[in-house]
Formats: C-alpha cells, structure tokens, sequence
C-alpha cells in the first residue's frame, strides 16, 4: 500500500504511467500477435493454446499474486470454461464464437464462486490441500457425467460459426489466432484498470495484511470471494477460447497436472503483476515446446530443475527480477 | 459380510501403508514448517532401491529394506543441505514450488533411468501365501503391512513421548526459537528429524509396493494423498496422522469396492468436508 501511495504522490514518469495504464500492454500483445503470426505460421495452434492458458495464468494472478491465495486447483476454473463453451455448443446448438466465449465466461465466473466458497473456509495448508482436493473433484464429476461431457474420451464435434458470417474457423486457425489475440489485449486492459482500482488496491491490503483491512471496515473474505469470480470469469473466457480453437474439450482441461503448470508458469513470471504472468507462460509454453520436441525424456526433469533455479536464483520470477534489476540501475546515478 | 471383511482388511493394510510414509511428513511438517510436496519422491527412491536390489541383485528382503532405507537417506542429505535450507521459514508458495520441481527432477530421471514400466519388489516366500483364520483367509503380506504400521506408530509414540529426544522434539514443535535459546541444538533435532522422515518414507515406499504400484509418476499421484492425510491429521501429530490414515483408507478402498466408477470423487469429497471442518485438523496443533 505504501509504495504504491509513494508512486501516485511523485508524479511518475510518462513511461511509468502508460505501462501502468496498460497501453504498452496492449500494444505488447498486438506487436507479439503480428510477430507470432509472420515467424511461426505453421504453429498458430499452439500460440492460441498458449493465449488461452495465459487468460488462466492471469486469473491465478489476480488471486494468489494479489490476493495471496496459493491454490492448485485454479484449473477447475478453465476447465469450466471449457466444458461450458464445449456443452453449449454441442447440446444446446450455441455456437456463435462470441456466444460460446460468453457461456465459458459464466461458466467459470459460477466454478469460481464454487471453488472460492470451498477454499476461502480456511488458510495454508489446508487452504492448499481444499484447492487440491476441488480441482480432483471436478475432474471426477466431468468424468463420471460422461452424458453431458464425453467423459474420458472428450467433448468432441465443437463446430463454432464462421466470425462474423465471414471468418471461417479453418485448419489453420488463422481467425482463432487472432481472435485470440483480440481477447487477450481485451482481458488484459480489463484487468490492468481492475488492479488498479480501489478494489483492486483492497485486494492488495488483503494479501498484506488481513486484520487491518478488518480493522478499517472492509471484509477481507468478500473481497477475496469476488475477487475468485473474477477470476474465474477469466478463466473460462481462456478455457472457451481453448476449446473454440480446438475443437475439443479434454478431461486434460480439468487436471492437477495443468494447475500445476499454470502456477509454475506464473512463479516464473513472477506474480503480483499481470506482465509477469504472461511472460512466464509464453517463455515456459516456448521452453516445453522446444524441449519435449527435441528431448521428450528430459524435459520434465529440466523443467524441474528450472523451477529450483528461479526459487534460489529469482525469487521474484523473470518479470519482477528484471524489473528490480532496471529500478536500481535507474537510480544508481542519482 | 464377506465384502465387509475384505474392505476392512483392505483397508487396514492402505492405511496403514499410508501411515508408514506420510508420518514423516507428518513430523517434518509440524517440526520445520516446511510443505514438502517431495516426499512422496523420497519414498519412490526407496521402492526403487529395494526393487533393484531384490529383483536384479538378487539380495533378501530384509536386506532389500535396508539397502532402500540407506540409500534413500544417503541421497536426501545432500539435497537438504542444499536446497531444503534455503526454504526453511520461506513464503509457502516458494516451498511449494521447490518441492515441487524436486519432485520433477526425480520423476524425469527415474523415467530416464529405470524406463516408464511398473516396478515390483519380489516378495519372500513367507509373505506370498496367505494366512488362514479359519473363517477366511487373508494375504499375509497384507498382516505385514499392518503390523510394519502398527510398529511404526508404537515406536514413534515411544521415541516421542518418552525419550530425552522426544522431549526436544515437542518442545522445538512448539517453539523452535525459545526451545534454541535454552540451549538445545534445534539444527540437530531437525536434521535427525529429518532423517528418520525419509527413512520411514523409504521403508513405506518398499513395504507398501503392492499396494500403491512403483512407477516414475509415483511421486506426483500420491503426493497429494499424502498430503492430504497430514492436512486431515494436523501435521505433527502421530495420533492425527493414523486417524486420518485409517478413516482415508476405508474412504478410498469402500470407494473402490462399491463405486469405482466414481473414482475418487468420494475420497476428495470426504477430504473437503474434513478439511473444512477441522481447518486444523483431527489433532492438529499448527497455527
């Protein structure tokens, strides 16, 4: 609270301020979209996948970066996205790309007001072992309602509409690509204005200290809850644009193993930022492409080994170590 | 009242298995405050130890256990001295992800090293029939289990509740930096504690081989079962951790028996409304 009172107080500078307002964001997301699109052509699934576990990788942000909530369940989140984009298109005949991103939104934002109920009940361990422990139980009930979800062979047969009337959803996911994109630069301004808000300041005083936020008046466990549907809106807009580029919803959606990820990609990044998230998803997703290509065995051993490198070597993630390390070269002539 | 008997029975020997490996946790959890998610990384070590050296080198059983027990703690000295210190007292996002990417390490070179097949630890011919009671027969590597894990519980009850060094445990348990300041060496209770953790990880990982198959992605599939039994027990509490195992083992195997197509929906469901309940755990004293 106090450094971010000293940031508004002296004057920043214009850089400092379009960063925070997000533009540089935006404009970060559209460069790197055009950039993706001319260097891997061939590849243009994989930068959607990796558009849509950033969205989940930014939703863990906003409650374990902001909030200080550790979970490992957050892919309950996507995977209801997902499975409701997925559902809506195949039972109920919604699907309008647009539409389906709408029901993954809700779909999550409702999974999040679940998952939030059930692991806001308590702290630390058990806090951590109740998101473990929901993001099994989704996993089996998608599982076991394998009517609705296709069970463990996947909810196959998502045809979304062409965009707009004219943009195909063709092999080579050019519109979802770019829809991908699109949202992406959409979510992330969303965000940047929500963080930056004074709910968004709250949430920080939660995560800092809790008793004092109650001392002032505020329920720390509200701001929490809302800030878990939020989340979980996110998510699902991520999980929906998986499953409308795909084409197919997997029980892989709704594993451990992803939530798993998902938190290391943000570690990585560093959370605490929504820049952190997004580099640290695009450098692990790169990193594990390469990797499991040219070494499938090794792959998850060096992934492991990456994971202790940053806990000893940059605790605040890629993001928040080169932006401390810019922070001091900056004010070392003064 | 035959389906009865076997889940009963079933379920003793899992619980009981799980028991043996996650008390150490249990202990080092309470004790150091450290959520290691690598534990159950150590007891796939020792399982692959005993089965390497009683399948390929043709050694006893016995001496398969000792060879795992050893080698196990051989291998997790280093890495607590190197990267375990670090994390002692550290934010629990950053112990998470450490144990975790041990974890990683662990599976990928096991993978690499012993290939994705299941491993088996052949069991001695006293331990392959079964014992008749008459009415019914049970595996007799089942009694085994059970006893190994009732013997496990007696001993440690016994080092902790009557012994000098028991005394230091409690007491460091509660208040590491008063228990420093009257002069007991607190880096000397970790470090043993530390040691019989493994250990024990180890011998549960060998002994419990049937009943929670050996394989490179051991260490993640039961790392949270682990996990969950000292969060339902109330990490650092010895009778906690066999309550919880026993209740999560009827849970699980009656689970299994009736609805297994349900997986382990009730076993998580059951984990929810415990954790819920008793934030702390069944006997937990962790704040």
């Amino acid at each position: 609270m106090v450094a971010s009172l000293d940031r508004t107080i002296a004057t920043p500078s214009f850089t400092r301020r379009m960063a925070d307002r997000g533009v540089i964001g935006v404009l970060a997301i559209l460069v790197a979209g055009l950039a993706g699109y001319l260097l891997m052509p061939n590849n243009l699934a994989l930068l959607t996948q990796m558009i849509a576990v950033a969205m989940l990788v930014l939703s863990i942000d906003l409650v374990t970066g902001y909030c200080g909530v550790a979970t490992l369940g957050h892919a309950a989140l996507f995977g209801a996205g997902a499975y409701g984009a997925g559902i809506a298109a195949v039972h109920f005949g919604i699907t309008d790309p647009v539409a389906m991103t709408a029901v993954g939104l809700l779909a999550g934002a409702a999974a999040g007001l679940v998952s939030g109920f059930v692991i806001l009940r308590a702290h630390g361990l058990a806090q951590l072992v109740l998101s473990i422990a929901v993001i099994h139980l989704f996993h089996e009930a998608a599982n076991k309602a394998s009517g609705w979800t296709g069970g463990s062979d996947g909810l196959s047969a998502i045809t979304p509409d062409a965009f707009f009337g004219a943009f195909e959803f063709d092999l080579w996911g050019v519109t979802a690509y770019a829809y991908g994109v699109i949202l992406l630069a959409v979510v992330f301004l969303a965000l940047q204005i929500l963080v930056r808000s004074p709910f968004g300041m709250l949430a920080r005083g939660v995560r800092q200290d809790q008793i004092r936020i109650a001392a002032m008046g505020a329920s720390s466990h509200s701001v929490l809850l809302r800030m878990y549907v939020i989340s979980g809106a996110v998510a699902g807009v991520g999980g929906a644009l998986s499953a409308i580029s795909t084409q197919v919803v997997g029980l892989d959606s709704l594993s451990f193993t992803l939530s798993a990820e998902a938190l290391v990609m943000l570690v990585l990044g560093g959370t605490g930022s929504l820049y952190g998230a997004m580099i640290g998803t695009v450098v692990f997703m790169l990193f594990e492409d390469t990797l499991s290509a040219a070494n499938p065995f090794h792959w998850l051993t060096i992934v492991g080994a990456l994971l202790i490198a940053v806990v000893l070597f940059a605790p605040k993630g890629l993001y928040g170590s080169a932006a401390a390390f810019a922070g001091r070269v900056r004010r070392r002539p003064a | 009242m035959q389906t009865v008997l076997s889940i009963g029975v079933d379920a003793l020997a899992y619980g009981m298995a799980l028991f043996v490996i996650s008390i150490g946790l249990s202990v080092t959890m309470g004790l150091m405050r450290v959520v290691n998610l690598a534990h159950g990384a150590f007891a796939m070590i020792g399982g692959y130890f005993a089965s390497y050296a009683v399948r390929d080198l043709g050694l006893g059983y016995a001496a398969g256990i000792l060879v795992a027990v050893v080698g196990t703690v051989v291998i997790a000295i280093p890495i607590e001295r190197l990267l375990y210190r670090r994390i002692y007292g550290a934010p629990q996002l950053t112990q998470v992800l450490m144990t975790i990417g041990i974890t990683f390490c662990v599976i990928g070179i096991t993978n690499f090293a012993f290939g994705p097949t299941l491993k088996t630890v052949p069991l001695p011919p006293l331990l392959q029939g079964s014992v008749d009671l008459g009415f019914r027969s049970i595996a007799a590597h089942r009694i085994f289990v059970i006893i190994c894990g009732f013997t496990v519980a007696a001993g440690l009850w016994f080092l902790v509740e009557r012994t000098n060094f028991g005394v230091k445990v409690r007491a460091t348990v509660d208040n590491a930096a008063m228990t420093a300041a009257l002069g007991v060496r607190t880096e000397v209770v970790y470090a043993v504690s530390f040691a019989v953790a493994i250990a024990l990880a180890a011998f549960g990982g060998v002994i419990g081989a049937e009943l929670l198959p050996l394989e490179p992605y051991y260490a993640l599939r039961y790392m949270v079962t682990f996990l969950v039994v000292v969060s339902v027990g109330g990490a650092g509490s010895i009778p906690g951790a066999l309550i919880a195992c026993l209740l999560l083992g009827t849970i699980d195997t009656t689970g299994r028996y009736l609805a297994p197509e349900y997986g382990e929906f009730f076993f998580y469901l059951a984990v929810i409304l415990i954790v819920t309940l008793f934030p702390r755990g069944l006997a937990g004293r962790m704040k």
